[in-house]
């Protein structure tokens, strides 16, 4: 494991769970899950969880994403508070 | 009210950095989890049921009890989604383009308009998205087979390597719902409609459950694999090998009904009419 690696992935981490319940724009914050859920597939890799490293980049980052838009799009794509 | 969930959140955060110290650190071979029961799955996988793959052995065998009500959960989302979602009635007097296939050229079918005949001339299309673009639909037809490809290596390889059904599965559900994003949700009925992907996904679970149900007939254990040794001709630890994959199998059939089911009630806001 490669500390520096590991430390900016969590930074991305924190930063990209942090953004997407901040952004108003639903569709931004769709996004960003997408890059949270990849980074947390990273940090899994890292740590050895290979299998829920896979399982975390095919259900949060690809699908989930993809439902995500799915219903923004059926939606209102800005939120009020 | 927004305040009161700040102090909320800041406190059970702060209870959480507090209790983490507790916990043995990542990775120690001392800690009380890594002490009871997982020495055993590590030294017995291989000699119980031949996988090398510890993961897949304690998902689908040793603890193949909780799978099979994972499955079922994911079942039960599927059923919940279409429920909260479907609507049956159509939305009529709206409306409708088709696009002329030959030339390209865009038809807008007023309310109470007389609409073409289905014929191959014309073809529906969705009223929010209309441009043609010839490349994502040709890219995606060119990627589509193999990621369904893939997808079936992962649910089969999952003995070997990462992955296993409900990986796979999802991978599966992905290319279609990627078929049906770069086409329309009408294309993707003609290949998968929704009586189909229902049918499947329940057809998933009865595989994962009958499976059980066919170890208790022959005189085991629930979910004991080793008595299907008598069926499939071979010794006890391939028979509980063999099990795991028709167990991967139902659960990556299960998977795929329910993401597609998911995505076609979520995009079309439950009216299966357009997509996204």
């Amino acid at each position: 494991m490669i500390w520096p690696v590991d430390l900016i992935i969590m930074v991305l981490v924190m930063i990209c769970g942090i953004a997407a319940i901040m952004v108003r724009d639903l569709l931004g914050a769709a996004i960003l899950f997408g890059a949270y859920s990849f980074m947390m597939c990273l940090l899994w890799a890292i740590m050895g969880a290979v299998d829920v490293a896979f399982t975390e980049a095919s259900v949060g980052a690809g699908v989930s994403a993809v439902f995500f838009v799915a219903a923004v799009f059926r939606t209102s794509r800005r939120t009020k508070d | 009210m927004k305040a009161f969930a700040l102090i909320t959140v800041l406190l059970l955060g702060g209870l959480l950095f507090y209790a983490t110290p507790d916990f043995p650190s990542w990775g120690d071979p001392e800690s009380p989890a890594s002490l009871h029961v997982s020495p055993y799955y590590i030294e017995h996988s291989v000699e119980d049921a031949a996988v090398p793959n510890i993961v897949t052995t304690v998902l689908a065998d040793y603890r193949g009890y909780d799978t099979m009500f994972e499955t079922s959960v994911i079942f039960s989302a599927g059923i919940a989604c279409l429920f909260l979602l479907r609507v049956y009635r159509r939305k009529s007097n709206q409306t409708r383009l088709y696009r002329h296939v030959h030339t390209g050229v865009t038809l807008r079918i007023a309310k109470g308009g007389k609409l073409p005949k289905d014929s191959a001339e014309f073809e529906p299309i969705d009223s929010l998205w209309v441009p043609y673009d010839m490349i994502i639909k040709v890219t995606s037809r060119l990627i589509v087979p193999f990621v369904q490809l893939f997808a079936l290596y992962v649910i089969a390889h999952g003995h070997h390597s990462p992955g296993g059904g409900f990986q796979g599965g999802v991978i599966f559900g992905a290319a279609i719902i990627l078929y049906a994003i770069s086409n329309d949700l009408r294309r993707a009925f003609r290949r998968l409609n929704e009586k189909a992907a229902l049918m499947a996904s329940a057809v998933g679970v009865l595989i994962y459950v009958g499976t059980g149900l066919l170890c208790l007939l022959l005189g085991g254990n629930f979910l004991d694999y080793s008595q299907l040794s008598a069926i499939l001709h071979t010794d006890a630890v391939m028979a509980r090998s063999h099990g795991i994959l028709i167990v991967e199998i139902g659960v990556g059939l299960a998977v795929m009904a329910v993401m597609v089911s998911l995505y076609y009630n979520l995009s079309s806001a439950g009216r299966h009419d357009e997509g996204l």
